[in-house]
């Protein structure tokens, strides 16, 4: 009889069937995340009352394996750190070592640079975003994502022969200049990648069922987010516009044209929707590079960082020695400490490197956008349901490379 | 930097700025106080706080640095603080209260390093397993030392019996 007179209230019903809460294991390895982790939910009924995330499954050391080589030998680390946007990685990597020396790469190189670090961010959001449809079901933006982003990585090919682990940057310039044709082949990938994006978009942006799982779950307000160290789409979905592109800009970001796009949600929709934009304003940056790419050198010209043309080094003997003392003594920055900060595909990623005159690093840490951001999560689930933890989860585009180093 | 050394005067100990990155080492005791300091004063406004990491600097004491990267996301301007722990007992106040993500940096802190954060609500290992001994990235931890959770002995016995027996079955009692 109680539950007829409480009948008006829902919850006044449950409340009398409440038992334990639920505790059940998301993960390790869960088809519905992208990204390998456990997630330990307490459950009352579909909802969560606690999430307790654990990372670490795929942390191999990369901070070790980077002090225990050459300050050169940390740049294909750096590629398996966000696996998908390895030239992100290899910029910032590079920038921070090239700040430590006090070197600026040419014009060129620069460039270069910028186009190689969009064309990873466009990889990277091609991932996420075709993945994520994948985890809430639906399979054909993911094989469209993918096949988007198998044009892109033509382009890491033809950059550096390389599709993923691409390891093109170099302390001080590039592993090589362009291949011939390459304006012309960047032009036609990014416009064939852009078409099948457009069909992803079409397919997703206003598809009912997709709408229904990604708006308004996975809130959390700007303030939080920034007290969580919460940075990249995330944020910027929120309405902070912090971009270190904006904010601090490296390489020639300060001379190119692009916007920074927000949300006013902060729901995994507006996060989606920054994210499609990121993609169009990516294009439009590489776009304006190609425009104004000018000729001239990639490599600071300096024989402690890069090695001699071939053809001096075969004849000449000052090159000969130059280049014979970098392979084997390997470069020596002085003795100090950076931090520098670019912007990654999922938030601001750092290098904070110290040095201590040697050929080694004495410390090389990364600053992973993925861990704060998978760290965030906790709050973001935290009374949603069950099922809203793949969206979120998704949003996050936790990078398990990255977030576990 | 001159607000921070006007108020905290003889905790500073030192302020250099090297490549552009303002830098200021601080007494490890009032850490929690400076920091509550640099989030809440309204022209320094640090509300962001992008990283926590120590340093070892074995051979010298105090062997450990701890160090914090700040940034205001308001006013732009980063900072990097840093402080000196003893190799002995390595301790330095948690973040946590002030700002959330301190959370999961200083448990890899302690993961890496072995530096306990006081105040710290669930200080556990965070990438490694808890019966994991020692902290790898001090530098006298062995790059090469090996600890998995199984031993390699205890993986191979059963294989390498249910080997024998196939051998035994396949070639008789003369293999």
């Amino acid at each position: 009889m109680r539950d007829t007179d409480a009948g008006t209230d829902g919850h006044a019903i449950s409340d009398d069937l409440h038992g334990e809460p639920l505790e059940i294991q998301m993960g390790p390895s869960h088809p519905a995340t992208h990204g390998t982790v456990r997630i330990n939910l307490k459950l009352d009924g579909e909802r969560i009352i606690d999430a307790d995330i654990q990372v670490g499954y795929l942390h191999r050391g990369y901070e070790k394996e980077c002090e225990s080589g050459e300050w050169s030998q940390a740049i294909p680390y750096t590629d398996r750190l966000n696996y998908a946007s390895p030239m992100i990685n290899n910029v910032g990597y590079c920038l921070a070592a090239e700040k430590l020396l006090g070197v600026t790469v040419p014009p060129r190189g620069q460039f270069i640079r910028t186009i190689a670090s969009e064309i990873s961010r466009l990889s990277d959001h091609f991932t996420c975003l075709g993945a994520s449809a994948m985890e809430l079901a639906a399979m054909t933006p993911f094989l469209y994502g993918v096949q988007a982003r198998e044009h892109v990585w033509d382009l890491h090919e033809a950059l550096c022969g390389a599709r993923v682990t691409t390891n093109y940057v170099r302390i001080g310039g590039l592993q090589s200049d362009l291949p011939p044709g390459f304006v012309d082949l960047c032009r036609g990938k990014l416009k064939a990648a852009l078409a099948i994006f457009a069909d992803v978009d079409r397919l997703l942006t206003q598809n009912p069922i997709f709408r229904e799982r990604m708006e308004g779950t996975g809130r959390l307000p700007a303030a939080d987010l920034i007290a969580y160290g919460v940075t990249g789409p995330l944020l910027r979905a929120a309405g902070v516009g912090y971009d270190v592109r904006k904010a601090e800009p490296y390489l020639v970001y300060d001379q190119l044209d692009f916007d920074v796009p927000v949300g006013s949600n902060g729901d995994n929709y507006d996060r989606y929707l920054v994210r499609v934009e990121e993609v169009h304003q990516s294009a439009r940056i590489i776009e304006q590079c190609l425009d104004r790419l000018p000729e001239g050198p990639v490599d600071v010209d300096d024989p402690r960082l890069r090695w001699p043309a071939k053809s001096k080094v075969f004849n000449r003997m000052e090159e000969l020695i130059d280049q014979f003392k970098l392979v084997t003594e390997g470069m020596r920055p002085p003795a100090g400490e950076v931090y520098q900060a670019v912007e990654g595909a999922n938030g601001e990623l750092g290098f904070y490197l110290v040095s201590n005159g040697t050929g080694k690093p004495w410390k090389c840490r990364c600053r992973a956008p993925s861990f704060s951001n998978t760290h965030a999560m906790r709050d973001m689930v935290r009374g949603a349901l069950l099922a809203d933890i793949v969206p979120t989860f998704d949003m996050i585009n936790m990078i398990g490379g990255e977030c576990d180093r | 930097m001159i607000k921070l050394r006007a108020r905290f005067d003889a905790d500073v100990r030192s302020v250099h700025a090297f490549r552009g990155d303002l830098t200021a080492e601080i007494a490890p005791a009032r850490l929690v106080e400076i920091c509550r300091y640099l989030r809440d004063d309204v022209e320094l406004a640090f509300d962001f706080l992008a990283d926590v990491t120590a340093v070892d600097y074995i051979g010298t004491t105090p062997r450990f640095e701890v160090v914090y990267h700040l940034k205001s996301l308001t006013r732009g301007h980063r900072l990097r603080l840093k402080a000196r722990v003893s190799e002995d007992d390595p301790r330095i106040g948690s973040l946590v209260g002030v700002w959330r993500g301190a959370d999961w940096l200083e448990r890899e802190t302690w993961d890496m390093y072995g530096i306990r954060f006081d105040g710290h609500p669930d200080l556990r290992r965070i990438y490694l397993y808890e019966e994991f001994d020692g902290h790898p990235l001090r530098k006298d931890y062995p790059k090469e030392r090996r600890q998995p959770l199984v031993s390699r002995a205890d993986l191979d016995a059963p294989q390498a019996r249910r080997q024998e027996e196939r051998d035994r079955a396949r070639y008789g009692r003369w293999h």
